[in-house]
């Protein structure tokens, strides 16, 4: 790994005397930074060696770490990559100790990790001075306890780690309902009484920035959009305040489909967390498995893919991408009150990718297709020859009706031409990735910046599109899926015989301690696992960074100064999907 | 009069109301079943395969369930479609309150069936009939668009057995209402408000 | 000319509905007929999308998982499972709950006594499936599953999960046919060891018949020679 610090030393030979202040030691490939150094350290890195985009931040809790017992219970990783020369991380992290972890925020010189941090501050309790808006983000204020900390134990808590000794061989069928106090999924602080509970207060900030925007002569107010409603693809929740019909101030509440993936992915072995990716973005689960199973080999060196998976892996992630380009342009149109016909024509094609899927894996929607060192099942002679009428066909017709449909008619141009500008410098800044940020004009493209896999192996071209607006974004994932047509196409001729599965792995692993991100160009941006391994059969730490989530950091200062239904619109292009927002 | 009729011909009362009702119970019900609009409004990964059962493969119109409200006033059906958080759930226990009588409920899923996958989590509600009554469970993770449908056949099954005389939501005193729960430290279902200080005074009496 | 993207997409519209419904006045009237008809929908099926499920419903493939079944042996009526645990231990939602029976003496024989799977937790991942051993665990492809009432219905036991061998072999034929040569090869390479062994037990026989008759002649020879 180029991670590691003497390929950074080798690298930078300067880094470490200008920094030795600052750097307290190494662990795993990672510096460890004083926590009052650390605003210097990334501003130096930011600055001074371009590693200008803050993939990802991760908290961790040493508390039962077999080799960290020493060391504060806390700490916080950071992971910087360079937009401009790819390549791989540098990573650092500081630490906090358990009674009160406090830890400067990054978010003046990064603004991508306001979310990130909230999460952090939510999930761990770890605060985080300067940081402008420290609320929780995924659960809601006034909810008892961090429940990320490894102390914590939920309602139905049973063992540290699963397999659960009571399902076998004794295992009398109890529902967990039927072992707590409250029949239910609930845990209460000590004598807590509901009869004199005071519910917090919260405050959102909305409608307070107005610099750019001319007065109007009108009441300002706070219109609430969410979490039901039809055009916030889920259960997303937005504060808007408004002056007339513009938007003056944008707040988002997170985390009303937070499903605790991490925490139970902590409790799983590693190979259970294969099925749950595929809860993560659900429109996407091939991709989400692909990441996965990429950031695991990692930390298995040994594992050897043989090359007829390679292929598969990339055919499947492909199809996702073309599946999910289209699926995200059929319900920006939705947004749009193109009501339904762009996304039934886009459903359409979907089903007949899902067919291919469902052929080959089993299951529709969750696919749980890869395995360490592998994918689970072979495709035969069948499949590969509809998977190629399919995309030699179907699919180029399917995107050019979509163009005919959509890219000159002119009532989308007037609805998404210079609306929701996000400027280069700023999308990089709040961290955006995938269609959001090369449709700013950024060509950072994971699979050209750091190829994985065998990506290196296929001639494709890097799109970009200079717009920064919606119609950038709309035009980016046209463009994008006929790339993985491209892909698709080259793949699909030059796949392999053989196996699909080196040596088959038992189902649990062990894998010595060390820890690694992982980020593989997912369709809707840079989806990285953070795992840190102890040497059991667990993850110790396991983390996504969902490219979702961090896009919607620049939500906000897209949509100021527009009218309130381009809002709907520009959360339209980002293409979220809330299985991996809040996960 | 009508009572030598009635004798002539050899119906009695209870059962010429029964053969009216009878009739009239079909047509209500089948009305009913037939045009069943659902609350457009999805949760998680389950919805999108409601999208997908809405969408021109499966097409949802064959039931007379195209029409998808936003408004939960207009609607007759809730397809609990994908993981019921903690954080959700007082949403969803209004969307409930706010639909009119006659109200269904589907639970798409095994996660709002049972908390499904999830159901550990600290920030997941294990089932959604903890909170409100559900009338079909549909297993399945997701369930196919097949089996959705599956589940809307059980529901007009379930439709067609009820009769209007016994129905109770013309009854004045139903409400049917769900009290909203609280996001205290965690979900205070407020029908168990009295249980729960009553237990926490029992301890302190003790300690004391 | 401004307008004219308008009508362009109009146009893709038309083709659409243009096409769907002359496809429906050509399947007119065998679509409508009812009856129970399987699907299956060409890569480049264009026009009429529809499957009007339940009188049509789609091919389902082999590989489709929906939730576990637990296969016993039509002939015999025992069970393949051997209650080793190893679903119960691999499974991601954790709803698989196994008795391993026990003999009088309290000893674990390798038999379930009691298997539940907790239908409304599983997720469908068919991981059971793929790493049990016995190939006893599989995944049904019923998806017809909806119910009134969550307790008990939703908790299968042994008796709702198990399903005969032949209804395996119906929904996976080509695991079937692969299984059966697998058992095929098995029994020939037990018989081809039986065999040799028998005839490796012959001609130690032989060898030692030999070797008495030598060491009688020897001892003959020695007598005479005494
Ligand atoms: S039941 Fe499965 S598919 Fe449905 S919401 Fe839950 S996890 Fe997602
Ligand atoms: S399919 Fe997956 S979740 Fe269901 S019982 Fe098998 S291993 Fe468990």
């Amino acid at each position: 790994m180029s991670g590691t610090p003497e390929a950074v030393v080798k690298k930078f030979p300067h880094w470490i005397e200008k920094m030795s202040e600052a750097i307290v030691g190494e662990e795993d490939g990672v510096w460890i930074v004083k926590p009052n150094a650390l605003r210097a350290v990334a501003k130096y890195l930011k600055e001074k060696k371009g590693y200008d985009f803050l993939a990802n931040v991760a908290g961790v809790d040493n508390l039962l770490h077999p080799n960290r017992k020493e060391v504060d219970r806390f700490e916080v990783v950071y992971h910087f990559y360079s937009t401009e020369r790819g390549g791989d991380y540098i990573a650092i992290k500081a630490r906090a100790n358990a009674e009160n972890p406090v830890l400067p925020s990054l978010v003046p010189i990064f603004p991508t990790a306001d979310f990130q941090e909230r999460e952090i501050w939510d999930l761990y309790g770890i605060k985080f001075t300067g940081h402008p808006n420290l609320r929780r983000i995924l659960l809601w204020d006034g909810f008892f306890g961090h429940p990320m900390r490894k102390d914590y134990h939920e309602a139905y808590y049973e063992e540290e780690h699963r397999p659960y000794n009571s399902r076998y061989p004794e295992g009398h069928y109890v529902s967990q309902e039927d072992r707590t106090p409250w029949k239910n999924n609930l845990v209460f602080p000590n004598a807590f009484d509901p009869e004199h509970w005071q519910a917090p207060e919260i405050y959102y900030e909305v409608g307070q920035d107005f610099k750019n925007i001319e007065k109007l002569k009108t009441d300002r107010i706070v219109v609430n959009i969410g979490p039901q409603h039809p055009s916030t693809h889920g259960v997303l929740r937005m504060i808007v305040g408004l002056e007339g019909e513009t938007v003056t101030g944008l707040e988002l509440e997170l985390g009303y489909l937070h499903r605790n993936h991490e925490k139970i992915g902590e409790r799983n072995t590693y190979l259970m967390n294969i099925p749950f990716t595929d809860r993560l973005d659900y429109i996407t689960s091939m991709t989400n498995n692909f990441g996965y199973v990429l950031a695991v080999e990692k930390l298995m060196p040994k594992v050897v893919v043989p090359e007829r998976a390679e292929y598969l892996r990339v055919i499947m992630a492909e199809l996702t991408r073309a599946m999910n380009h289209l699926f995200a342009i059929g319900f920006l149109l939705n947004d749009m009150g193109a009501f339904y016909t762009p996304s039934l024509y886009a459903i359409e094609e979907r089903e007949l990718i899902l067919d291919l899927f469902e052929m080959a894996s089993g299951s529709r929607m969750m696919c749980n297709y890869m395995r360490f060192g592998g994918v689970a099942h072979d495709v035969d002679e069948n499949w590969v020859k509809l998977a190629i009428e399919l995309v030699h066909n179907r699919l180029p017709r399917a995107l050019d009706e979509m163009e005919a449909l959509l890219t000159t008619n002119e009532i989308m141009l007037a609805r998404t031409k210079n609306v929701g500008y996000l400027s280069p410098k700023d999308a990089i800044a709040y961290g955006t990735s995938g269609p959001v940020l090369r449709g700013s004009g950024v060509p950072y493209d994971i699979r050209k910046a750091e190829p994985y896999s065998i990506y290196d192996r296929f001639d494709f071209d890097l799109i970009t599109e200079e717009g920064g607006d919606v119609y950038a974004r709309y035009m980016m994932r046209i463009r994008e899926a006929r790339e993985s047509v491209r892909i698709l196409k080259q793949a699909l001729r030059d796949l392999p015989g053989g196996p699909v599965m080196g040596k088959p792995l038992p189902y649990m692993v062990k894998i010595p301690a060390n820890e690694a991100y992982t980020h593989i160009e997912a369709p809707k941006g840079e989806l990285g696992f953070y795992i840190v391994s102890d040497g059991t059969p667990n993850p110790y730490r396991y983390h996504v960074r969902a490219p979702s989530f961090v896009n919607l950091n620049s939500l906000a200062t897209m949509a100021v100064g527009h009218k309130i239904a381009d809002a709907i619109i520009i959360l339209g292009s980002i293409d979220i999907v809330l299985g991996e927002v809040d996960r | 009069m009508s009572e030598n009729v009635e004798s002539e011909v050899g119906v009695p009362q209870a059962l010429r109301r029964n053969i009216f009702t009878t009739a009239l119970d079909a047509v209500y019900n089948w009305s009913r079943s037939s045009s069943t609009w659902p609350v457009m409004f999805g949760l998680a990964c389950c919805a999108i395969e409601m999208v997908a059962t809405a969408a021109a493969r499966y097409d949802m119109s064959r039931f007379g369930m195209e029409v998808m409200r936003a408004s939960p006033r207009q609607s007759d059906l809730m397809i609990v479609a994908g993981t019921v958080t903690k954080k959700m759930l007082p949403n969803i226990v209004r969307i409930y309150n706010q639909m009119p009588e006659p109200r269904y409920v589907i639970a798409m899923g095994a996660c709002a069936t049972g908390g499904g996958p999830f159901k550990d989590g600290y920030n997941v509600v294990s089932g959604i009939d903890k909170y409100i009554p559900v009338d079909v469970y549909i297993p399945g993770c997701p369930p196919t668009p097949e089996s959705l449908m599956h589940g809307f056949m059980k529901l007009h099954q379930k439709m067609r057995s009820q009769s209007i005389t016994n129905v109770n939501w013309y009854n004045k005193s139903y409400t049917g209402e769900v009290p909203v729960p609280i996001l205290g430290p965690d979900v205070i279902d407020p029908r168990e408000i009295p249980a729960m200080s009553k237990a926490v005074r029992l301890a302190r009496e003790a300690k004391e | 000319m401004f307008g004219s993207g308008i009508l362009k997409g109009l146009g893709v519209t038309l083709k659409h509905i243009t096409t769907s419904y002359l496809d429906d006045v050509k399947s007119i009237p065998t679509r409508y007929a009812g009856g129970n008809t399987i699907i299956r929908q060409p890569m480049n099926e264009e026009g009429l999308f529809t499957i009007q499920y339940p009188e049509e419903r789609r091919v389902l493939p082999e590989r489709f998982r929906y939730v576990p079944m637990l296969i016993y042996d039509a002939e015999t009526g025992k069970d393949r499972c051997t209650a080793c645990g190893i679903c119960a231990k691999v499974c991601p939602a954790q709803c698989i709950w196994i008795v391993r029976d026990q003999n009088p003496d309290g000893k674990p024989i390798p038999e379930s006594r009691e298997f539940y799977v907790d239908i409304a937790t599983c997720m469908g991942c068919g991981l059971c499936a793929e790493f049990c051993p016995f190939d006893s665990i599989k995944m049904n492809h019923d998806y017809e599953l909806s119910t009134f009432k969550r307790y008990p219905d939703l908790v299968y036991d042994k008796e709702m999960l198990s399903v005969p061998t032949t209804y395996y072999a119906q929904l996976y034929p080509q695991a079937w046919a692969e299984e059966q040569e697998r058992a095929r090869q098995k029994a020939e390479a037990k018989q081809k060891r039986a065999e040799a062994a028998a005839a490796r037990a012959k001609a130690k026989e032989a060898a030692a018949k030999k070797a008495a008759q030598i060491k009688a002649a020897a001892q003959k020879q020695s007598s005479t020679d005494v």
